[in-house]
């Protein structure tokens, strides 16, 4: 049993994969809550523009960590994700603050629907990796 | 009578109980019956002015009530049914209309409605006991009634459906089917009559009915003969058909009577022909036969097959029969050129298959769907590959509205929907809504007839009759006291709105408008001049004079002091007037460049936030200073390019100033009078998203006497109009149906709900539809419009209008409904939207697909095998869908080749966001009429006597155009006379007033007053066009070869030019593709 830095990275990944499933979480509630008129879209952006970035950076942290790492794989499976986020920032409505999400066009039932979906599939993917690098934590420890 | 209607189906659904359909349908399978006792019974009426008229004198369109189903080549004066359905829509606009008709009603009164209520009650000749009986009584006894109209009513009917029956299969191999094919397109009209006459009244004198439509409208019945013998060599090509065969169709025609009305027919045929041949033996001569054609035969198999197709449970053999005829009813584009109807197009009506519904329902110009029959599922819809969605115009002036003040508003306690005519009532104390299908209990005081004084039946009530009405809002409606007007306006004062000169225009309007401002005693105004730096003016108590305040900080704006900035009109007029008297001089020596806009939205922001109101900003020039600031970003060079950049907005700061002005009910306006480039992709955030309008004259200069003229009339307008402030607007609709899109000037707040800070009645908003889930078990769905404001009174207000559009279920139905002018204006705002989202070449390839589609789909539905796979067939109701396209692909907004400013494009595209339907087709395809003989034009008497020629509409080409003809352009807010090089100098003294060619100069912007019939009805028609504009229009007269002419060359769509295609190749070019 070796603490070494890929356990580390690991380790990291897990922590803050579990807050990405929150944050995530919250993006669902929150398109959800936007959907059924129990929130103003004004409101709502502001709530979640600032989270934006700190989930893409949350996200890519622990994948330069695997990269230092050398755990090609589980950046592998991260590369898609990453590229998903580099494309859907620079496209971006025009804005003066950080975030993605624009009041005006939000309420567009279909830029709505794919946001929850978004929401979704996040969710699934952050819930399957969380195990993905618990196993791979687990795998890093005893394998030596 | 309408309401009592539908008292034998208490228990029903009021959609389309299936088992009344045919009691529903028989009344009106003896249209004569129905619509011309109707004369007989209303001669009180002061439509009757109208008998007296010579039949082919009265207005193909200006009907209140629109002849709307008309297939737009439907639409000839000389028409039988369609005179009918005039006079009978006069009878009832004469009706229900108030005599003083007030735009705007006085608070609280909710008389005009109740006269009207009376007046219908007495004029349907129901007994006053009667309507005092007991609900079921009541019931019982029109329950009778209908059911004899349809005793009464049926034989005729059966005897003329076998005989078509038997007939049509038959013939169908023959000449006769393609005129059977012409023929179809009248159908529409057909039903466009029937609904109005009701059973009741056509029971009691069915006999004399025949007699009546001949000897009254005798002329009607000519148009065959003329254009029958035309129809071969301009439409079909082919052997003309045999003169036998009008009159065999003229049995068909009439289906009581036959043995005495062909006689008749024929007889009045012949001396009036001449008479009805003239108007059109001009030089346009040509492009009559193949509009007209269809329309000679409405009534020849129309009502049978029409009253088939009504019923959509029917499944007989006889209809499908028929439903392939009906199938056959197209237009191939290619062969005829010509296809605009020289009336106006009318919207197609919606038939809900019962009368009192469908006259109950909201009208085409206020509310309009794509499809007067929505596909019961999506995949349906997207078969038919139409889009569907809804446009609406909800706080137009309205001659007739009725107004309610009661202490309860019965809405539905589920989804909140307000009691409409299209709701079902389970019980006397229960009714249905419409939308979600809840059981609400009805309120005691719904059961109370203000008119009798007596409890019974709620179908009395105007919210059942009328599907547009206004509330009063209680309190509960008010989240604080109405505000008070507020208006304020921001001037742009830099050098260049210096040298444009606007401010003096500006001044001199508002100085004239200030009493006929919108508001009562505690309308506020102020103003702001800015350049590099902020002027506030104080208009405080005990000044002499204005006092000037210049705040030079525009990063950080403040306000230099706490009142007196916004003022009481009323109690400062003086001081207000004074300065308007100074400002245009107070800025002539400046030669500051800057504008600091941005600064100046953020002071009035803060100035009026508190309140809400109107911001009015006046900008001339880039704003460049301080917060907000922009740079230049179009090209010059690249104008004419097929790529278009830039038409998004540079950034947000506009966007995000418009959200926080629509949190505190401020709306921002803008007038656009820029002599260069202003970035108004950018700057019309400011107004796209408060609820605000934009107005734009580019390369304005005051001394320009159509530019000046321009500004002031829309001045005057906006000024004078009316506004509702902090308004918000909801739109339900069926359980099924949802909201896809918002197409307009708003901030959209919730999945339903869109706030606009003001809203005024030039506004229009587009929504697309879709369809969540099967409504295969419905027979209608409804869409329901609440704008909730504030007027200008400070009185709390709801307006409501209900659209109420049948289910159908086969593609052919779906495809035989389209609206196609609603879908040219939907399609327009879905464009705009993708130009932003992706390129404008992307939604001009959409434009492409969509009538692409659209005729194959339609190609598809013929389930054409043998050999009609030549020409491009498209049915009735879509035939001018491919003209608007190509119209649209040159519009400003969306054409690539020709040089256009990048302003002008974006105006274009917000234009195309937030028209009224109406404007918007003018906008895109412009009306063009032969003015050169207006005295051989059929005329129309108007309120004050006077007859306004009506000429044709001609197509926008060159084809159209004729060097001895002068010729009218309306654009909406521009009209352009064009004389061509020979006109005759009678035509040139008597109209123009000039002496010869040579001397119409390049400035003539007015028509001279002459006392002269040439004259005088050139001037009644333009004023005629003028009264169903927000405001006069301005008129230019171009001589053919002045240097001018291109201002009305270049609107000649139709013709090829370098860039583009012609109509003709664009034909041809949807016919390589449609699969």
């Amino acid at each position: 049993m070796v603490f070494n830095f890929p356990a580390f990275s690991y380790i990291i990944a897990l922590i803050v994969d579990a807050f990405l499933i929150f944050f995530s979480l919250f993006h669902v509630i929150a398109f959800d809550e936007l959907k059924t008129d129990y929130k103003n879209p004004i409101d709502q952006c502001n709530s979640l523009n600032p989270l934006v970035l700190p989930e893409y950076l949350l996200h890519l942290l622990f994948n330069v960590l695997f990269a230092a790492a050398g755990e090609w794989y589980s950046l592998l499976i991260n590369m898609p994700l990453i590229a998903y986020h580099i494309n859907r920032y620079r496209t971006r409505p025009v804005m003066s603050g950080p975030g993605l999400y624009d009041p005006t066009s939000i309420m567009n039932a279909d830029t709505l629907t794919r946001c929850q979906r978004e929401g979704w599939i996040k969710l699934a993917f952050y819930l399957l990796s969380f195990f993905y690098y618990l196993y791979g934590m687990i795998y890093c420890l005893i394998s030596t | 009578m309408n309401t009592q209607g539908n008292m034998p189906e208490q228990t029903l659904p009021n959609g389309l109980p299936p088992q009344l359909g045919k009691p529903n349908i028989i009344p009106s399978a003896v249209p004569f019956n129905g619509i011309d006792s109707s004369h007989s019974s209303r001669t009180s009426s002061p439509a009757n002015r109208f008998q007296q008229i010579p039949a082919s004198q009265l207005p193909p369109m200006r009907s209140a009530i629109p002849a709307a189903q008309l297939p737009p080549s439907g639409m000839k004066p000389g028409n039988n049914i369609n005179q009918i359905t005039h006079n009978y829509a006069n009878l009832n606009i004469s009706q229900i209309t108030p005599n003083s008709s007030p735009k705007i009603q006085p608070s609280g009164t909710s008389t005009p409605l109740l006269i009207a209520t009376k007046t219908e009650v007495s004029s349907e000749g129901i007994s006053p006991i009667r309507v005092q009986n007991t609900f079921m009584h009541s019931t019982q006894s029109h329950f009778t009634n209908a059911h004899q109209g349809s005793v009464n009513g049926r034989p005729p009917l059966q005897a003329n459906q076998f005989q078509s029956a038997s007939f049509k299969p038959s013939e169908s191999n023959n000449l006769f089917t393609q005129k059977l094919v012409v023929n179809q397109p009248e159908i529409p009209t057909f039903n466009a009559s029937v609904p109005k006459p009701l059973p009741a009244q056509s029971v009691y004198q069915p006999s004399q009915v025949p007699l009546n439509a001949i000897t009254t409208n005798p002329a009607n019945t000519l148009p065959p003969i003329p254009f029958n013998n035309l129809q071969p060599n301009m439409r079909m090509g082919s052997a003309p058909p045999p003169r036998p065969n009008y009159p065999r169709p003229t049995h068909q025609q009439i289906p009581p009577n036959p043995n005495i009305l062909p006689h008749n027919q024929m007889l009045s045929q012949v001396p009036l022909q001449p008479q009805q041949t003239t108007p059109f033996s001009n030089v346009h001569t040509n492009r009559y036969p193949q509009t007209n054609l269809p329309s000679q035969y409405p009534h020849f198999n129309g009502p049978v097959q029409q009253n088939e197709m009504k019923g959509p449970s029917s499944t007989n053999v006889v209809q499908s029969g028929f439903n392939k005829l009906w199938g056959q009813e197209n237009f191939d584009l290619l062969q005829c050129p010509n296809i605009l109807p020289p009336n106006k197009i009318e919207a197609p009506r919606i038939l809900l298959g019962q009368d009192y519904l469908d006259a109950a329902n909201c009208s085409s110009d206020i509310f309009r769907c794509t499809m007067t029959k929505i596909p019961e599922t999506s995949s349906l819809l997207q078969k038919s590959r139409l889009p569907l969605g809804i446009l609406i115009h909800p706080f137009k002036d309205l001659d007739h509205l009725p107004v309610i003040q009661c202490s309860v508003i019965v809405r539905c306690r589920a989804c909140r929907t307000y009691i409409n005519p299209f709701v079902f009532f389970v019980d006397m104390k229960r009714w249905k809504c419409n939308l979600c299908y809840r059981v609400n209990e009805l309120p005691e005081e719904f059961q109370f007839d203000p008119v009798t004084k007596t409890y019974g039946d709620p179908s009395r009530r105007p919210e059942i009759k009328s599907s547009t009405i206004e509330y009063i809002a209680p309190s509960e409606y008010m989240l604080r006291p109405p505000q008070p007007a507020v208006y304020l306006f921001l001037l742009d004062v830099s050098h260049a709105a210096i040298e444009s000169g606007y401010l003096h225009t500006f001044c001199n309007v508002l100085t004239a408008c200030l009493s006929d401002l919108p508001g009562d005693a505690r309308t506020q105004v102020g103003f702001i001049a800015y350049n590099s730096a902020l002027h506030f003016y104080s208009l405080a108590e005990g000044l002499n004079q204005p006092h000037e305040m210049i705040v030079l900080d525009v990063d950080d704006v403040f306000l230099p002091c706490p009142d007196n900035l916004v003022v009481n009109l009323l109690e400062r007029k003086e001081l207000v007037t004074d300065l308007l008297a100074q400002l245009p001089t107070r800025f002539l020596s400046s030669h500051d460049t800057g504008s600091a806009l941005g600064a100046a939205l953020q002071a009035a922001h803060k100035l009026i936030g508190r309140t809400g109101g109107r911001i009015t900003v006046f900008q001339a020039t880039l704003p460049t200073v301080g917060p907000g600031g922009l740079t230049v970003r179009e090209d010059p060079n690249q104008r004419a390019g097929i790529e278009v950049h830039h038409l998004n907005p540079a950034n947000d700061f506009y966007k995000r100033l418009a959200l926080e002005c629509s949190g505190q009910q401020i709306a921002v306006d803008l007038f656009i009078l820029n002599s260069q480039y202003v970035d108004l992709a950018t700057l019309s955030g400011i107004s796209r998203f408060s609820g605000g309008c934009i107005y734009h004259f580019p390369l304005f200069k005051a001394s320009r006497t159509v530019h000046g003229e321009h500004l002031e009339r829309s001045l005057k307008r906006y000024l004078t109009r009316k506004i509702g402030f902090e308004a918000v607007m909801r739109i339900r609709c069926t359980r099924g149906l949802s909201i896809h899109t918002f197409h307009g000037n708003f901030f959209v707040r919730s999945t339903d709900l869109l706030s606009l800070p003001n809203v005024n009645p030039e506004v229009g908003f587009g929504m697309q539809v879709s369809i969540d889930e099967s409504l295969s078990d419905l027979h209608t769905v409804c869409f329901q419009v609440a704008l909730l404001y504030t007027s200008s009174k400070g009185e709390r207000r709801i307006r409501v209008h209900t659209l109420c559009v049948p289910v159908a279920s086969t593609l052919p139905d779906i495809l035989g409904s389209a609206d196609q002018q609603c879908i040219v204006g939907l399609l327009a705002k879905m464009a705009v939207d993708r130009s932003m989202q992706s390129s404008l070449a992307d939604a001009r390839e959409a434009f492409l697909n969509v009538a692409i589609d659209i005729l194959s789909s339609y190609k598809l539905s013929l389930n054409l095998g043998s050999g009609e796979g030549s020409g491009l067939q498209v049915s009735n109701c879509l035939r001018l869908l491919p003209l608007y396209i190509s119209a649209l692909l040159k519009y400003v907004a969306f054409r690539t080749g020709t040089s256009t400013r990048l302003d002008d494009r974006i105006k274009a595209m917000c234009d195309m966001k937030t028209l009224p339907l109406c404007l918007l087709i003018q906008q895109i395809y412009p009306d063009l009429y032969p003015i050169h003989n207006l005295e051989e034009q059929n005329t129309v008497l108007n309120v004050d006597g006077e007859s306004i020629p009506q000429p044709p509409h001609l197509q926008l080409s060159a084809r159209s155009l004729d060097s001895k003809g002068a010729f009218l352009m309306d654009f909406g807010e521009h009209m352009i006379i064009f004389v061509g090089p020979s006109v005759s100098d009678v035509f040139l003294k008597q109209t123009l007033g000039v002496p010869n060619y040579n001397a119409i100069t390049d400035q003539m912007y007015d028509l001279p007053i002459l006392d002269t019939l040439h004259n005088q009805r050139l001037n009644n028609f333009i004023n005629f066009l003028n009264d169903e504009k927000p405001f006069v229009a301005t008129l230019q007269i171009i001589r053919e070869n002045s240097p001018n002419r291109n201002l009305f060359i270049e609107h000649l769509i139709e013709d090829r030019i370098e860039t583009a295609l012609s109509y003709h190749e664009f034909l041809q070019h949807l016919k390589t593709q449609v699969k």
